[in-house]
């Protein structure tokens, strides 16, 4: 897992999915890059045809945060926003934060806790989400979901395992 | 990440949460079996191993067909591989901000650099 480049993401428990990933750059730069809105916008995942139209940060206990994005029809919106619980720079954040979509409304509250682990020069980040339900969590995961995937039966042999 | 409303995902993951239906479902992979077969191993009355099938057939992880007197079950394997990609396409969606952050790291090293051999 602290090979650079190769990303981790497991579910632990019912209500929480862990992703962790191992960065080239010492842990300011990963927290800079990570928390710095112009820098934000250049990474973070955006779906096919959306557009970042907000992207504010204000990164102290208490602060609030808040992105939203534009749909490629301009009807559609999506906000997702919260406020700082923990922050410890170049270490650790924990935040609240909620979807909200023009359309289904508001999702059940999260909690994220990012923390950034500097070895050797690199540094491993490991974000975890805390959902409220089994539920919640499954949905986010079914949300990321394409369709059309094949069948494999390696694959739910695996999970049946369980 | 488009958030998708999807009821037969929602039975899936429902018919995956109670034991007794993934032991029903691991016994399946393995070849089609009667309700009484597969009733025995769980210590299950017949009526209860009966409605555990039923769930699993409302999210069409089985297919179940009479044969005079016998209730054959089989496994059906698409909705359970779509459950399984999860992980995997919300993996995905990760590792491309991932990458792409990756090169901001990298400019941002280019920058640092510059700046202390000003300094």
């Amino acid at each position: 897992m602290n090979k650079t480049g190769a990303i981790s993401v497991t579910t632990r428990g019912d209500r929480e999915i862990v992703v962790t990933r191992a960065f080239d750059a010492p842990g300011a730069r990963a927290w800079e890059a990570m928390t710095t809105p112009a820098l934000i916008r250049r990474w973070l995942f955006l779906p096919e045809g959306w557009t970042m139209t907000k992207c504010e940060e204000d990164i102290r206990v208490g602060g609030s945060f808040l992105w939203e994005w534009a749909g490629p029809d301009g009807a559609r919106a999506m906000t997702l926003s919260g406020v700082y619980r923990e922050v410890v720079p170049g270490a650790r954040l924990s935040r609240s934060e909620v979807f909200d979509i023009v359309g289904p409304g508001r999702m059940p509250e999260q909690i994220s806790t990012v923390e950034f682990v500097e070895q050797g020069g690199k540094t491993i980040v490991r974000v975890t989400i805390l959902f409220p339900s089994k539920e919640a969590r499954d949905g986010m995961l079914a949300s990321g979901m394409e369709q059309g995937m094949g069948a494999g039966y390696d694959r739910l042999a695996a999970m049946l395992a369980e | 990440m488009v958030l998708d409303r999807s009821p037969s995902l929602d039975r899936v993951f429902h018919a995956l949460a109670h034991p007794a239906r993934r032991a029903i479902l691991r016994r399946l992979t393995e070849h089609e079996q009667n309700l009484s077969e597969l009733a025995a191993p769980l210590k299950m009355s017949f009526p209860a191993a009966s409605k555990h099938v039923r769930v699993l057939e409302r999210a069409k992880l089985v297919r179940r067909r009479v044969v005079g007197r016998a209730h054959v079950c089989r496994i059906e394997g698409e909705p359970l591989a779509k459950a399984s990609d999860f992980l995997e396409s919300y993996r995905k969606v990760w590792d491309e901000a991932f990458r792409r952050l990756d090169d901001v790291l990298e400019e941002m090293k280019t920058r640092d650099e510059s700046r202390s051999r000003g300094a």
